[in-house]
């Protein structure tokens, strides 16, 4: 029987995780002598008081559902893709390679051969681990983040020995064309007669990673290829029983995991930097981890997830701005709600399991159930 | 003491209830067993008797209800105290230290002072007068590891008897054990009655209980429903209190109609995950019409070979499925290719193999033939609608409880589950029905029901190759029996023209000739 009903398990795990991180940053806020709720309203205002903070929130909202949803997939067959944040810088290199050295008529059809490029180079990123996972045995998380040093390595490299313009002292390649330059979202909104801020970096990205979030969500749960991810994620022997490949799994679902993660690379180096620079990906790669495990690696979860991480970067920018809190406690206030929303989670689960079995809720299990973090040793039968 | 009192039952357990959130698992039971007795307990799955038997032995504690040991009142919180009562219990899965010896694990944490070296030449002394007492042969110095399963129980025992245990529990002992092993256990447990000591056993044996007990009660969802003198009672009434309804012990079946060879098995070799070579070379045919069992003590190889021929596992060797010859090895020779060829496989061990726990009933149903065009809608998508209609179907006619397709497969009970797997496979009508261990964890009810579709399909002209562990399921079910040991076949026998003991000493690795 399950120990509680879905709902509990989706909704109210992650809203007493997200209590407990706010409290305990209020109380941080609090000890260092500043006033916990003009923080809050400072983050709120900066973050969704006008339309360029919800631009930057959408924007990084925009880079967490690329990454989330790439560790969301990787889940699916129960291996634990670190190397996001590499992968995506890879995703970079194919991006700026598509914009500087083809030239483009419309945006529309260099976002395509970018998008396709960045799939590409994140997803060869991945085949790499996920060789050596499936033939080799070689841990994937281990690979996956030697894999991100190894990136960085090969981005400063190419920035700095490759692509950077004659004569310029910065690490970057020079700007794209105009001619790729991406609609922001004013630009996009000004023909409805909406109004939005000219100087925030969300653009059409943010509609690929929705009609993203829509697509893995019909991969996982309505074709032969994401049950098979399902079932292998869930139990290799029972994988090895029903004839699905664990060779095949693996190597598929870490090259979508890979272009997923790469893919992010059209919203923060062709969106937003219209040029690749170094540490391009700010760590996204690894908030992705968060926002798949915030998410319960469901895409409508890893959606809401990515929008709450993306006011916790923005409002989190403002805070360092406007008041005397520094900059490193911003950083403490999000990995707090990291740590509670992603590697604590059982310790708001366990209690609250026991509750809903000590209520003796009986309830039937609905919808689609996403794996857990962990295998869980399952109790053979006597 | 009052010579004129009765003396009083050793155990006495006075409404014990116990639950486990929403599980009652047990419920206002009581319970009395006379000192010197053998007293079983019996039930399904689930009944209840292994929670009852924690709670006596202190590792659950009870929400109500009261326990008197030799007419005393006692609290037992914890197994120190059990052991201070008198109480020794042997679990089903044995807990004894592999790499050390078994005078050793007999002493384990009973060293009685700090240093080993005298107390171990003590414990010696007392073993040897222990084995001597209750003829328990063990080798104080052989290293767990290297004993076999039955000596292993031994030693378990005498570490009960080592604490000066008067009452001890075996749960569910033989299920490990070859029938040879089975009956020295119960000599000994006889002998141990004997010398005075009291016995409970739980059981989901039905023989066994006629076998050696005095007396014995029936557990049925927690509930204690009858408790009876052995002498007085008869396995089929047995069955009835532990079901709740008649129940057909005998598999009824015609006599079979062997036609044509449908999976020859030549020279087969295979080697587990370790390398280690577990089937040696085997030769088997299985005709149309006709059920092949295959019976051994759990290890020898019949794992494996069912793993080969339904494509888990690389082999070498032939193996023919209706003339053709199917591939071993690579490409071809998964369970996809497998379900292609006509082979359908329920596999030994449901939760791990045969279903994805966390799936809801009706993606289990498309389990292995996911790629069935049947269950496409098109080139992309499947059409879950159709799988859940056909799960609709299958649940109908299996009576699979609860009727939700929805639920996971973890939340349907051990029969439900197993008749999920069991629908999905036979349903498919394959040539060659693979079957391991049909009804392991499986309540009576539902093998009778899972026995008469496995002989459906054999009358449907169909070959089926079963293994099981269980001698009477082999027994009452198979047409031809072939004993495996040490991945080798030892004989081939008719059912009605053999018995268990013959049957357990191949099983022993007792060649033909000699039994
Ligand atoms: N530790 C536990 N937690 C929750 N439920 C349990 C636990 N132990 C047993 N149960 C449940 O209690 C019931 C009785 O189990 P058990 O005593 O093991 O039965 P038996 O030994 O007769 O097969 C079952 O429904 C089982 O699922
Ligand atoms: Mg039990």
């Amino acid at each position: 029987m399950d120990k509680m009903p879905k709902w509990a398990d989706v909704v109210l795990i992650p809203l007493i995780s997200l209590l407990l991180a706010t409290i305990l940053s209020a109380l941080v806020i609090l000890g260092i002598g500043e006033d916990p709720i003009a923080a809050v309203k400072i983050m709120f205002d900066g973050a969704l008081g006008s339309t360029y903070g919800w631009g930057y929130t959408l924007y990084y909202a925009t880079n967490f559902m690329f990454t989330g949803l790439a560790v969301a997939v990787a889940f699916h067959a129960r291996l634990f893709n670190i190397g996001g944040e590499g992968q995506a810088m890879l995703g970079g290199l194919g991006v700026a390679m598509a914009c500087l050295y083809v030239p483009w008529p419309h945006w529309s059809i260099a976002l395509l051969a970018a998008g396709v490029a960045a799939m590409l180079f994140g997803a060869a990123w991945a085949a790499i681990p996920a060789y050596l996972q499936a033939r080799r045995g070689s841990h994937i998380v281990i690979t996956t983040i030697m894999f991100n040093f190894i990136a960085a390595a090969l981005l400063n490299y190419m920035l700095v020995n490759v692509m950077r313009p004659e004569g310029s002292m910065d690490p970057a390649t020079e700007r794209f064309p105009a001619a790729v330059h991406l609609p922001t979202l004013h630009e996009l909104l000004a023909p409805l007669g909406i109004g939005f801020s000219k100087s925030a970096p969300a653009n059409v990205s943010l509609l690929v990673a929705i009609a993203a979030c829509v697509l893995v969500w019909a991969l996982i749960w309505r074709t032969r290829l994401g049950y098979e991810i399902r079932a292998y994620g869930h139990s290799e022997t029972g994988a090895r029983y029903a004839g699905i490949s664990p060779f095949r799994i693996t190597m598929i679902a870490m090259l979508i995991s890979g272009a997923l993660a790469g893919l992010m690379a059209i919203n923060n180096v062709m969106g937003e930097a219209e040029r690749l620079v170094l540490n391009s990906t700010e760590g996204a790669g690894f908030i992705g981890i968060a926002v798949a495990l915030m998410g319960r690696s469901h895409p409508f979860g890893v959606f809401l997830a990515a929008l709450l991480f993306g006011f916790l970067f923005q409002g989190g920018a403002e805070l360092a701005l406007w008041s005397n809190i520094p900059r490193e406690l911003i950083v403490v206030i999000q990995a707090l709600v990291i740590l509670f929303t992603g590697a604590l989670d059982n310790m708001v689960r366990m209690p609250l399991e026991r509750l809903f079995l000590a209520l003796g809720n009986r309830r039937r299990d609905m919808g689609e159930g996403a794996p857990l973090p962990e295998r869980k040793p399952t109790q053979p039968t006597e | 003491m009052n010579a004129s009192a009765t003396t009083p039952p050793a155990i006495e357990l006075k409404g014990i209830s116990k639950a486990f959130g929403p599980v009652q698992a047990n419920r206002d039971i009581s319970l009395s067993v006379a000192p010197g007795t053998i007293h079983g307990i019996i039930g399904e799955n689930g009944a209840g008797k292994s929670t009852l038997m924690s709670i006596l032995y202190g590792f659950y504690r009870a929400d109500a209800g009261e326990i008197w040991i030799n007419g005393q009142r006692t609290e037992i919180h914890d197994s120190q105290d059990a052991i201070a009562a008198g109480i020794g219990m042997v679990f089903q899965h044995f807990k004894l230290v592999e790499n050390f010896t078994v005078l050793e694990n007999i002493i384990l944490g009973a060293e009685g002072g700090g240093l080993l070296r005298p107390s171990l030449a003590r414990a010696r002394r007392t073993l040897e007068e222990l084995s001597r007492e209750y003829g328990l042969d063990v080798d104080p110095d052989a290293l767990i590891e290297e004993i076999g399963v039955g000596m292993q129980q031994r030693v378990e025992i005498l570490k009960s008897l080592y604490r000066h245990a008067d009452i001890l529990i075996l749960d569910e002992p033989t299920g490990v054990l070859t029938p040879a092993e089975a009956d020295q256990l119960f000599r000994i447990l006889r002998r141990l009655r004997e010398e005075g000591k009291t016995i409970i056993l739980i059981t989901h044996k039905l023989r066994e209980i006629m076998d050696v007990t005095d007396t014995v009660s029936v557990m049925r969802r927690g509930q204690m429903t009858a408790t009876v003198r052995t002498a007085e009672t008869n396995p089929e009434q047995l069955a009835e209190l532990m079901v709740g309804r008649k129940v057909l012990l005998r598999v009824d079946k015609a006599p079979a109609r062997p036609g044509r060879p449908v999976l020859e098995i030549e020279g087969l070799r295979v080697r587990d995950d370790k390398g280690v070579e577990r089937v040696k070379g085997i030769d088997l045919t299985v005709r149309a019409g006709e059920i092949l069992g295959i019976a051994g003590v759990a290890g020898n190889g019949q794992s494996e070979l069912l793993e080969v021929l339904g494509g888990m596992r690389p082999g070498a060797g032939t193996i023919r499925l209706n003339g053709a010859a199917l591939p071993l090895h690579g490409r071809g020779a998964d369970g996809q290719a497998r379900r292609a060829a006509g082979i359908a496989h329920v596999p030994e061990d449901r939760q791990r193999e045969g279903l994805i726990m966390e799936f809801h009933a009706w993606e289990n149903v498309a389990f292995g033939y996911h790629h069935d065009p049947a269950y496409q809608r098109n080139a992309l998508l499947m059409d879950n609608a159709a799988i859940r209609a056909d799960t609709e179907r299958k649940i109908e006619k299996f009576d699979i409880r609860p009727a939700d397709p929805w639920l996971s497969a973890r939340n349907f009970s051990g029969g439900n589950q197993q008749k999920i797997v069991v629908a999905r496979e036979i349903e498919r009508n394959p040539d060659l029905l693979l079957v391991g261990q049909p009804t392991r964890g499986v309540d009576i009810g539902a093998i009778e029901f899972i026995h008469k579709q496995i002989v459906a399909l054999r009358d449907a002209g169909r070959a089926v190759l079963l293994v099981s562990v269980e001698l009477e399921e082999i027994l009452s079910l198979a047409d031809r029996i072939a004993v495996m040991f040490d991945g080798r076949i030892m004989g081939e026998r008719l059912p009605q023209e053999t018995d268990e003991k013959e049957l357990g000493l191949l099983m022993a690795g007792m060649s033909g000739e000699a039994a």
